[in-house]
């Protein structure tokens, strides 16, 4: 008989422990961050889409157009369009079939960088399979965590060009938080 | 007598104006303690720390289409809301605010109070029992069971309070008590506060008693087909009960307007907003209770005990009576 | 206009005429799902009541099917790794595990040490976030909902840290044939390192707004009795079984990896109700707390993927093999068949929440219907698990 009423006196008494956490959260400081007005600390690390990797000249991808990105993707989200050979004024052109005739081997003219490299955000997977396999080193991901559009052909990127931009663009601003403060513990 | 018919029809327009202010601050109110108990800001964007947002919220509720479900009865259906927050509006006509400040003194404000409560349960019944959903009427028959148990030992304590003032008028019983908290009914009465508070959260529907909405049984309960303002309704009732279960027992346990120093309406609000305090860190701390155990609360706990505290109390009044005369 | 329609002849699809069929009179069929609260995504259980109680219940699945099984026909073995995080997105690690086992177990790649250890890192961690996870969801199903704010709390720091090597939160694809993607950097280890006594310092909060709450108590005791022969029919795994008592656990029993390099304790709970399998997911917090901390003592320097990994196009050798890891929800088997062509022939996924949720309509027979939404709850279900 005391053993039960006991053992509901102490029942009734976790109710009052629980309030004692919720009483004590209360008052603690909140760790929540107030985000568009405060910046977090953990986006750094986020992937985001995928970018080019410039080369020394920073309107040039390292990209030579090999396609092994595109052949691994298993979401098929990366399209490569490689560089037509320029047109060959036409004393090359009689050289060229010269060089053919005699055997030789022709010198292919044409840029190894891409012309186009279309990539489709909303089909990827985030899985790096691309940028692995890629033996120029010459995706990465961009860390933009800030990637929202109002349709879907905001999502289809073409990168060269967004290259191209962000290096016209001064980096340090590109993708930083509206209003940059540093983040509250 | 017109004179005394005005006096009421004025009464409740300022109540019901009171109601809805009231219901928007404590939107707030739980709101902002729900969110400091989660260590989150809760609403902070509209307004000075998120004190719009309730309007914001309200207005969105008004612009809101109202809906009905196919093969709801349209009368019942739009007659339930309504009829949960009338009521709600009486309710506030006997309450003491303060010495002579009360919208109508009533001899049987107490009776008042606890007849019109009822009706509640009739609103919830209709609207869950009127939506053609089969989760608004297992809410619905969730909620009947459950305010008429919790009914009883909620009666039973406050007539225990009463016996001992011996009046049903509110304005009377916070007169027998004193300045001080001892000299508060609390102190004399604790286990019938303590079933007061229990039954009370069980009346209001409020966690860990919220069975008729069990968002995670029922999505909604007995209002899960409502849209807009009939969802507001509801919603501005149970704020309403709240405040008005805790007025009532600020009045019976905690000495009503009384207190030392600062004027007696003030001491009245402050009590009654420690006790709403109270019933929003209830809700966000606690698990809910299963339905079988809220009724076994109920009838194996509440009841006897609220029974044997009537039949003490009873007991203490005529022998100090009988005492007094010797 | 007709206000008072047909509901008998109209309401309801194939399912519910089907499961109406066997109903008795004056009985209630209520649809819990494909789109309720308790459900935690779209599963559908269908469910005969009588006032409060349960008389019948069938899950019905399907809703979430992404045909996996089917993808992994159309893609070489190392583009299938992202599925993989989909599967369970809440323990996505052992997926990608159970995958990457298989085919390196065909193949016969030796995986590098430290890629073994940051693979039973990974998973762990992967395994208190979804354990938190669920803590968290199934006390907003008893109603209390508080709680899963102060999970989400410790999981945030907990998903910062695997952010940093898989640049994800949710759908890891991390695993590599042949090790993993990314070193564990300077950065996670020490937030992994941070992570360990923060999580311990919170256990005690946990159990004292939670656990010995008289009402979670009285909700979660004594109700969905799993025997353990009932177990042993569905082929119910992990805390479920461990719950009812079934001293069973792949890392144990099978040992992959290097999992037989650790010291750690098997939880399981003698009680077979709900607090069993409660119990046991609380225990495992801190056991997976012990053998992260035993990783992260042992681990050495090293590669994290084999030198010459395979490349997407590379070719399965023909064969067959079976992997199984212990997820959070129980045994995680990928039962994988090689005819040594481009694709994989077959892939099969043997998802643990199946088996579970299975047992659902026995156990819940005859329950009033919040213990049955508490019993769903405690079975721990992912609904993209289920449904493939
Ligand atoms: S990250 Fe994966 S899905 Fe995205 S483009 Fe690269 S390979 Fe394709
Ligand atoms: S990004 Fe890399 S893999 Fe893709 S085409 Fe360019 S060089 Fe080749």
């Amino acid at each position: 008989m005391i053993k039960e009423a006991m053992k509901t006196v102490s029942d009734l008494w976790s109710l009052m422990v629980g309030l004692k956490v919720t009483g004590r959260y209360f008052l603690e400081p909140q760790v929540t961050v107030r985000y568009p007005w405060k910046a977090v600390d953990n986006i750094d690390t986020f992937k985001g889409h995928l970018e080019l990797v410039p080369s020394k000249d920073p309107f040039k991808p390292k990209c030579i157009s090999c396609g092994m990105c595109a052949l691994a993707c298993p979401s098929n989200c990366l399209t490569v369009v490689k560089r037509k050979p320029p047109k060959p004024t036409p004393e090359e052109e009689k050289a060229q079939a010269e060089a053919k005739a005699n055997g030789e081997k022709v010198k292919d003219k044409t840029p190894k960088d891409p012309e186009k490299f279309i990539y489709d955000y909303t089909l990827c997977s985030l899985c790096g399979t691309c940028m692995e396999n890629c033996p120029a080193g010459a995706l990465r991901f961009s860390g933009n965590v800030y990637q929202a559009g109002y349709s879907r052909n905001d999502f289809l990127f073409e990168l060269v060009a967004h290259m191209q931009t962000k290096a016209d663009a001064s980096p340090k601003t590109e993708f930083e938080p509206p209003v940059a403060e540093t983040s509250e513990a | 007598m017109p004179a005394e018919f005005i006096h009421i029809l004025i009464a409740l327009a300022v109540v019901a104006a009171s109601v809805g202010a009231l219901g928007l601050v404590m939107v707030w109110v739980e709101r902002k303690v729900a969110g400091h108990i989660q260590r989150r800001p809760g609403p902070f964007e509209v307004g000075p720390n998120g004190l719009l947002q309730p309007f914001c919220d309200a207005l969105k509720l008004v612009g809101k289409q109202l809906f009905m479900p196919n093969g709801a009865d349209p009368i019942l259906f739009w007659l339930a809301p309504v009829l949960s927050f009338l009521p709600v509006l009486v309710l506030f006509l006997p309450l003491p605010l303060g010495d002579g400040i009360m919208a109508q003194n009533m001899n049987l404000g107490l009776l008042l109070i606890l007849a019109f409560s009822g009706l509640s349960v009739l609103a919830l019944l209709l609207g869950g029992w009127a939506s053609n959903n089969k989760y608004g009427l297992l809410g619905a028959a969730r909620g009947v069971a459950q305010s008429v148990a919790y009914e009883i030992p909620l009666l039973l304590a406050v007539l225990a309070v009463s016996f001992q003032a011996g009046s049903l008028n509110l304005a009377e019983v916070v007169k027998g008590q004193g300045t001080w908290p001892w000299q508060w009914n609390i102190m004399t009465q604790p286990l019938a506060f303590l079933i007061y508070l229990v039954s009370a959260l069980g009346e209001t529907n409020r966690a860990p008693f919220d069975l008729p909405e069990a968002e995670s049984e029922l999505t909604a309960g007995f209002h899960t087909e409502y849209s807009g303002m009939g969802f507001g309704l509801f919603f501005l009732a149970e704020y309403a009960n709240m405040a008005v279960v805790c007025a009532v027992a600020t009045v019976l346990f905690l000495g009503g307007w009384h207190g030392p120093i600062l004027p007696g309406p003030l001491w009245f609000v402050l009590k009654v907003s420690l006790l709403l305090l109270l019933m929003v860190f209830l809700r966000w701390t606690y698990p809910r209770v299963r339905f079988d155990q809220l009724l076994n609360i109920n009838w194996k706990w509440l009841l006897p005990l609220a029974v044997a505290n009537l039949l003490l109390t009873a007991f203490f009044v005529k022998f100090a009576q009988y005492v007094v005369v010797k | 206009m007709t206000r008072y329609i047909d509901t008998e002849q109209t309401a309801g699809d194939f399912y519910t005429h089907n499961f109406a069929k066997k109903a008795q009179e004056g009985t209630l069929i209520l649809n819990l799902g494909p789109q309720h609260p308790s459900t935690h995504g779209v599963l559908r259980v269908v469910v005969e009541m009588d006032g409060e109680y349960v008389l019948r219940a069938e899950p019905i699945l399907g809703y979430l099917h992404r045909m996996h099984e089917k993808m992994a026909e159309v893609k070489t073995a190392a583009q299938f790794i992202p599925n993989m995080g989909r599967v369970d997105y809440l323990h996505a690690m052992a997926w990608n595990w159970a995958f990457v086992g298989a085919v390196e177990k065909i193949a016969g790649i030796e995986v590098p040490e430290r890629a073994e250890y940051v693979r039973v890192i990974t998973c762990e961690l992967n395994r208190i976030s979804s354990h938190l996870l669920w803590w968290g969801a199934y006390l907003l199903d008893l109603g209390a909902f508080t709680p899963i704010m102060y999970a989400f709390d410790d999981r945030e720091k907990l998903l910062d840290a695997l952010q940093v090597p898989t640049g994800s939160r949710l759908t890891y694809s991390y695993f590599r044939i042949g090790g993993v993607a990314q070193d564990l950097n300077d950065d996670c280890l020490g937030r992994i390192r941070a992570f360990i006594p923060w999580l311990r310092s919170r256990m005690p909060m946990y159990k004292d707004l939670v656990t010995d709450n008289i009402i979670l108590r009285k909700r979660i005791e004594d109700i969905g009795v799993i025997e353990p022969e009932l177990c042993r029919r569905y082929g119910a795994t992990g805390p479920v079984a461990r719950g009812s008592g079934i001293n069973y656990d792949v890392r144990r029993n099978e040992p992959y990896g290097i999992y037989s390099k650790f010291d750690f304790d098997i939880p399981t709970s003698e009680l077979k109700c709900a607090r069993g399998r409660y119990d046991v997911r609380m225990a495992e917090i801190e056991q997976s707390l012990r053998i992260i901390e035993q990783a992260l003592e042992m681990m050495p320097e090293g590669d994290v993927l084999v030198k010459g990994a395979p490349k997407p196009s590379w070719k399965v050798p023909a064969g067959e093999s079976y992997f199984a890891v212990e997820g959070a929800r129980g045994k995680i088997g990928v039962y994988v068949v090689s005819d040594g062509g481009k694709n994989l022939y077959r892939t099969k996924l043997r998802a643990p929440g199946f088996c579970n949720l299975s047992l659902f309509g026995e156990v819940s027979r005859g329950t009033i219907l919040a213990d049955a939404v508490a019993i769903l709850g405690s079975l721990d279900m992912v609904i993209p698990e289920i449904d493939r």
